[in-house]
């Protein structure tokens, strides 16, 4: 192996940031599953009576399911029993009604993790939702928008406020039976974001939340549910992290977006979830649901994800395009190292007329770690005039990595127009060089090459999110030249 | 400033330069030229630190300092500069951003402030004024789409921003028509002076009638066999480069 290949391979062993561990006094559930807990979960959580038959019969029904096998995965077996289904920091009192009843311990680790959560400390006008294990710890600029008639609110507490809401739309898009993870999440989903922008609203700031895993050896299962009424418009962004620790843990969560006529939703997501160390001991297991319906005629949803954390990664955020002219995008970029495996993608479903779908899907890969697009593009018979456009690029860094694709299309109407491109690269020592000669280390020539790879996802983003995710592919590709 | 003495580099088993010796001086302008596979590309190589050549014995002394033990990046902020016979396309990367991150790099090296974004687009855009090149070029994806001249002018527009103290040219002419040539020319010239030197690979003559050198060298078989004036170059061209192989300088 020449020099330059030995830099490469020096590169991409990183270091996690965000994998400190916050003490807390935290009441936790002894590890293990069956209908008592789901009793416990909707006692605890003060949940209306629907909401015990909703989790019972996802129970019930995750009971009958086997767990999917068809992705390009090696997973170790799962002990479902071993897992502690709800953590929480202990509250003095029935939950946090300002901030400055927040544990100053968890503001510190928001602060810690770039996130103050105190208001007046935001410059930019963000509102968050702090999502810490099982619960939601923060939400801030909720008078502001409330003024706008949005609600913005952990699901806990839309279920306590708004049950009539959150009834209609629950598992309207994803429901209970429709995966193995799905079917988990819905019977012990914990908590999340609760999203309502009303009619002809535009959401007056971006909506954001973070979630953070903290307690060992607890599942984090959330539930976001989005609805943007009729000519309404959002932009909603995503973050998340977890401490560093030896063993895997599971994220199972569903994400569900209702676009009714002339609405916009933008999706973000920023995914740095402990990918587990060089060795592929530890990290997270991301199994994640997200779909969108565009219910409304010419509504319009968009998702952009950068997805570097994780052990595994398994997640398809996909559009459901049934209201005529209505449009679907899907920007995503997925770094994968050392150990991590993603197998990631998008479903576009066209059952309206003169439906629009893009898909733009760039993926890297570094280390031993592989990287599988896998998208479905589906052309129902009643979506005339239907048209997408997939771009799928791989790009491979070192010689011991993989990228795979594997792109669906069914088309039952003869007037749609599909067509895919994709290209596989490679960092060329080349252009390592090239660079090199010019003063830029090493390090510095991969990450800026690998940014150029991403930029037509990165200029999807919001401005900050765009800022954060390009040093996060850095930090991902960091390591120890020189 | 660049001293060569008795440099033997191979490609694995197979020796390229046998025992190679070269003075340049600070201002000077030195071509070498050469029959092909004589090793011209490697000392190029070897110059700036391109992985994949061992050296197996002799010196290159680069302002008092051991050259060999500088990692590339560091050549490239000490002040060595190579135009690529065939620069690399960054798809994604505009050049601005390129020229910008090279630049703070080789500030940072020498212990200057970092320029801020206002301050390197003046800068950048006067290079770009003494060029006489379309500042749109400024935010195109590094020598992506660009024509053959372009690459090589993106070359010199790089120079000219890092300001070098040896530029390498490694066949500069090589794919450029006679207006492109021509340009480019005008472009290396507008660089010279005083204190900088440069070291020009070249196959042809031509080129040295736009880039009149001060030293002219043969290369062959690994060695320079034989130093001139400008003068040298014509006899070249007259006579080719066979009565020259095997000797010795």
């Amino acid at each position: 192996m020449s020099t330059s290949a030995q830099e490469i391979e020096n590169l991409i062993s990183q270091e996690y940031k965000q994998g400190f561990v916050t003490d807390l006094e935290v009441d936790t559930f002894p590890p293990g599953l069956d209908e008592s807990v789901i009793h416990r979960l909707v006692k605890i959580k003060k949940e209306p009576d629907f909401m015990l038959q909703y989790r019972l019969q996802a129970f019930r029904h995750w009971q009958t399911m086997p767990e999917p096998d068809w992705a390009q995965l090696h997973i170790e077996p799962i002990d479902y029993q071993a897992i502690s289904y709800y953590s929480a920091p202990k509250s003095k009192k029935d939950g946090p009604k300002s901030l400055d009843e927040v544990d100053p311990e968890l503001l510190d680790t928001y602060k810690k993790l770039g996130i103050p959560l105190d208001e007046q400390e935001r410059l930019a006008g963000i509102a968050v939702d702090a999502v810490f294990d099982s619960v939601s710890v923060a939400t801030t600029f909720k008078g502001k928008l409330k003024e706008a008639g949005v609600i913005f609110c952990p699901m806990s507490e839309a279920l306590q406020e708004y049950p009539e809401l959150v009834k209609q739309y629950l598992g309207s898009v994803v429901p209970v039976g429709d995966n193995f993870f799905a079917a988990l999440n819905a019977a012990v989903f914990t908590d999340g974001s609760f999203v309502y922008i009303p009619k002809g609203v535009r959401c007056p700031m971006e909506l954001s939340t973070y979630f953070r895993i903290n307690a060992a050896n607890t599942g984090q299962f959330e539930r976001t549910l989005i609805i943007a009424d009729e000519g309404s418009h959002v932009s909603y962004l995503e973050g998340c992290t977890a401490p560093m620790r030896d063993e895997n843990q599971l994220h199972a969560a569903v994400v569900e977006l209702v676009a009714l006529d002339n609405a916009t939703i933008k999706y973000s997501t920023v995914q740095n979830w402990y990918p587990g160390d060089k060795d592929g001991v530890g990290g997270i297991y991301n199994f994640v649901t997200k779909r969108a319906e565009c219910r409304g005629q010419k509504s319009k949803v968009s998702w952009t994800q950068v997805e570097t954390g994780s052990a595994i990664t398994w997640k398809y955020p996909s559009c459901v395009l049934l209201g005529d002219d209505s449009i679907g995008e899907f920007y995503s970029v997925a770094l994968t190292n050392n150990h991590q495996q993603a197998d990631t993608g998008t479903k576009m479903i066209h059952i309206g007329k003169n439906t629009r779908s893009t898909i733009v899907s760039k993926g890297i890969s570094a280390g031993k770690a592989q990287n599988t697009y896998r998208g479905l593009v589906k052309v129902a018979k009643s979506a005339v005039n239907a048209r997408n456009h997939t771009q799928c690029d791989s790009l491979l860094v070192g010689d011991k990595c993989g990228a795979h694709t594997f792109p669906y299309v069914e088309v039952k109407q003869p007037t749609a127009q599909v067509e895919h491109e994709a290209t596989t690269s490679k960092i060329s020592e080349d252009q390592l060089f090239f660079c090199q000669q010019r003063g830029l280390s090493a390090e510095d020539a991969v990450s800026m090459i690998v940014n150029g790879f991403c930029k037509e996802v990165f200029r999807e983003l919001p401005m900050e999110f765009a800022v954060e995710a390009q040093a996060l592919l850095g930090i991902s590709l960091e390591g120890s030249v020189g | 400033m660049l001293s060569i003495k008795n440099l033997h580099v191979s490609v694995g088993d197979k020796p390229i330069l046998k025992g190679l010796s070269l003075e340049i001086k600070a201002g000077e302008v030195h071509a070498i030229m050469g029959p092909n596979g004589a090793g011209k590309s490697t000392l190029s190589h070897i110059l700036s630190g391109k992985p994949g050549y061992t050296v197996t014995e002799g010196s290159v002394t680069y302002f008092g300092k051991d050259l060999l033990e500088m990692a590339p990046e560091i050549r490239a902020r000490e002040g060595i500069f190579l135009a690529f016979q065939y620069p690399v396309e960054i798809p994604g990367v505009s050049n601005v951003y390129l020229l910008k991150a090279a630049l703070n790099a080789q500030r940072k090296h020498h212990g200057l402030p970092e320029l801020d974004a206002m301050d390197f687009l003046t800068l950048v855009k006067s290079k770009v004024k003494l060029l006489q090149m379309d500042e749109k070029f400024l935010y195109r994806a590094v020598n992506e789409g660009f024509s053959g001249g372009e690459k090589k002018r993106n070359e010199i527009l790089q120079a000219a921003l890092l300001e070098p103290k040896l530029c390498i040219l490694d066949e500069t002419d090589s794919g450029l028509d006679i207006d492109a040539l021509r340009i480019v020319s005008e472009g290396v010239n507008s660089l010279r002076n005083a204190e900088r030197s440069f070291l020009m690979i070249t196959h042809y003559q031509r080129l040295l009638d736009y880039i009149i050198p001060n030293v002219v060298h043969v290369l062959a078989d690994g060695r320079i066999v034989k130093s001139g004036g400008p003068d040298l170059a014509l006899e070249l061209e007259e006579k080719g480069y066979g009565w020259l192989e095997g000797r010795a300088a």
